[in-house]
């Protein structure tokens, strides 16, 4: 079969079929029964973080501390 | 010893761009060496001036930020030039003597019309994304940036690209593809450039702190990534010689056509689209002070914008060569994805739930707020104006130019502004910027411009598309091109004076920058007070 028509039939029908299971795959996953801390927990990643931190779990210390340690130079 | 090494490679560059400049056949192409051997002497000396010297001990402790604050001064400068060149073409269309008998063919509309769209789109729009990049992926990674000096290759790299790309369209050197037009050499140096910055950003993100890779990140990976490959296949063209600037494409014909318009859309919607809505992700959270509103929602967005934008090219080419049913999946896509746009306006939007009297209070909220509404507008025009009965009136008029227009200067432009004045005072250690009025002056500004702008060209363009199709009873066109022209004067001047308005609000903004880098907040402006 020539390259083109066999690509051709080959997204249309299977890839297709697999992009489309994947992108409602990810819809089914967003909304997956006990996301919603991990959710919650993504979404304030903005707030930490203010200065690069010392403890093991990555987290600023304070705001407060933060704030001052803000001024690089 | 890797000086030495370094001084080598600069030594032959050196060379080559003198054998360039010599034999070059073309004057960009000429203009370019010289340019080239400019830069190749200058680092020569500098690396050579630093060499078994002891070496400058970097603080490595704290997040990279001079490369940030390098990529926000470099917005603000290319955002006035890329606005100030369009103001120029603008009055040139008003008024063809503007085109100067003594500039040409230099500062002809045709030449100067690529300056401006790149100058805003990859230099005023480039640096936002990739100091915003740099910026972002720190912060929500909690760690520093990955490479060392790594980052500031890709700034200067960049801006080495710009500044060729930018010389080349005055000098005549254009592989005429809309949005790509820098001839095959500058399109190389690019990919070196952007396979940095991606290693760059991919490295911090596995050096992350943080367990999970935040929503923002996602839309930036997702530019970087998709920008890569659409600029390797659309450029994918032999030179005619390895010492001129020409080139020729691979594609032909119809299937050259779609390649462009596949790169020419995913530039609009990966560029303009996922990557400003990367910095939205961060920056509107950031200044309301809330986490956006549903971060289901976000990564529901990010899904649907990336698996519907990349089919959306062939509606630029209705009733073309392009097959039917390619051009009818184009449409069918285009309309898609309009509900997940407007899902991330909402998303946007309602992350101030809660704050919305901070619009009253804070310009900079109230300048995201116009640029997710703008976000909005346009992503409902865009798939209307897909539809082929629509399009079959629009295209070809200003109505697309003053769709793109108001994409670019209301969500692109209105961002990347709310941007720059979130990080200016934060990077120098200053509490807020010199003064808050001026901001509020550079929204009305920059509001009022874009209305102007859309609003004649709204105008100009659908009366333009009926005049073209307009018949008399024997089915003649009643209208020539040239009556057109004359009657869309009006608008034209209108639209010029618009851009003026946006100009003048950026140089605000510039100098705004400029006072809070130099000097600290001497004006203490209350930030709006409540009427009594």
């Amino acid at each position: 079969m020539e390259t083109y028509s066999f690509m051709r039939e080959l997204a249309d029908s299977w890839v297709l079929l697999l992009m489309t299971l994947f992108f409602l795959g990810t819809i089914v996953w967003a909304f997956r029964p006990g996301s919603r801390g991990v959710h919650d927990d993504a979404g304030s990643i903005p707030f930490r973080n203010e200065s690069i931190a010392q403890d093991s779990k990555g987290r600023a210390e304070s705001p407060a501390d933060a704030k001052t340690s803000e001024r690089v130079k | 010893m890797l000086n030495y090494v370094k001084l080598a490679v600069l030594g032959v560059i050196f060379l080559v761009a003198a054998l360039g400049a010599n034999w070059g056949r073309d004057l960009a192409y000429q203009v370019h060496a010289l340019i080239i051997m400019a830069v190749s002497a200058g680092l020569f000396v500098w690396v050579l001036r630093n060499t078994d010297e002891p070496g400058v001990k970097v603080d490595e402790s704290g997040y990279m930020d001079g490369v940030v604050r390098a990529g926000v001064i470099a917005t603000g400068f290319w955002g006035v030039v890329g606005f100030l060149v369009g103001v120029v073409i603008a009055f040139q269309l008003a008024f063809p003597v503007l085109n100067f008998e003594w500039a040409q063919p230099f500062a002809n509309f045709g030449r100067l019309r690529p300056l401006h769209t790149s100058a805003v789109i990859f230099a005023f729009g480039g640096n936002a994304l990739i100091m915003s990049s740099f910026y972002i992926v720190q912060r929500t990674s909690g760690a520093r940036l990955f490479g060392g000096n790594l980052a500031w290759f890709v700034f200067w790299g960049y801006q080495l690209f710009i500044v060729l790309a930018a010389t080349g369209y005055l000098l005549g050197a254009t592989q005429s593809k809309e949005y790509a037009e820098p001839e095959w050499y500058v399109d190389i140096w690019l990919t070196i450039v952007w396979v940095a910055f991606l290693l760059v950003f991919l490295g911090t993100i596995f050096m992350r702190k943080e367990k999970h890779i935040y929503v923002a990140n996602w839309f930036l990976l997702s530019f970087i990534v998709t920008v890569a490959m659409l600029h390797i296949v659309n450029n994918l063209s032999i030179p005619v010689s390895i010492w001129g600037s020409k080139s020729v494409q691979v594609f032909a014909g119809v299937q050259d056509a779609m390649t462009q318009w596949w790169y020419g859309h995913n530039a609009v919607g990966f560029f303009l689209t996922a990557g400003f809505l990367g910095m939205m992700y961060y920056y509107v959270p950031k200044q309301a002070g809330r986490p956006v509103y549903s971060y289901k929602l976000s990564i529901i967005h990010f899904w649907a914008l990336t698996f519907l934008y990349i089919w959306a090219g062939p509606h630029h080419l209705h009733y073309t060569a392009l097959p039917e049913w390619a051009s009818t999946l184009g449409m069918v896509f285009s309309i898609i994805l309009w509900m997940p746009s407007w899902g991330g306006m909402i998303n946007g939007l309602m992350t101030l739930q809660g704050a919305w009297d901070k619009l009253r209070t804070d310009p900079i909220i109230r300048m995201m707020v116009i640029s997710l509404a703008f976000y909005g507008m346009s992503t409902f025009e865009g798939p209307m104006m897909s539809i082929k009965a629509v399009n079959s009136l629009s295209h070809y008029t200003d109505w697309t130019i003053g769709h793109v227009h108001s994409g670019a200067l209301g969500w692109n432009g209105m961002i990347t502004f709310a941007a720059l004045y979130f990080l200016t005072p934060k990077l120098w250690g200053r509490a807020q910027m010199y003064s808050v009025s001026a901001i509020n002056l550079h929204f009305w500004l920059a509001t009022i411009g874009i209305v102007l702008y859309a609003a004649s060209m709204w105008v100009t363009g659908i009366m333009e598309g009926l005049m073209w199709r307009e018949v008399d009873a024997q089915g003649f066109l009643v209208n020539s091109f040239a009556d057109t022209v004359s009657a869309k004067f009006p608008m034209y001047v209108v639209r010029g004076l618009g851009g003026v308005l946006y100009l003048t609000g950026s140089i605000i903004m510039v100098w705004n920058m400029w006072m809070t880098i130099r000097g600290g907040a001497k004006v203490h402006a209350p930030v709006g007070v409540p009427a009594e």
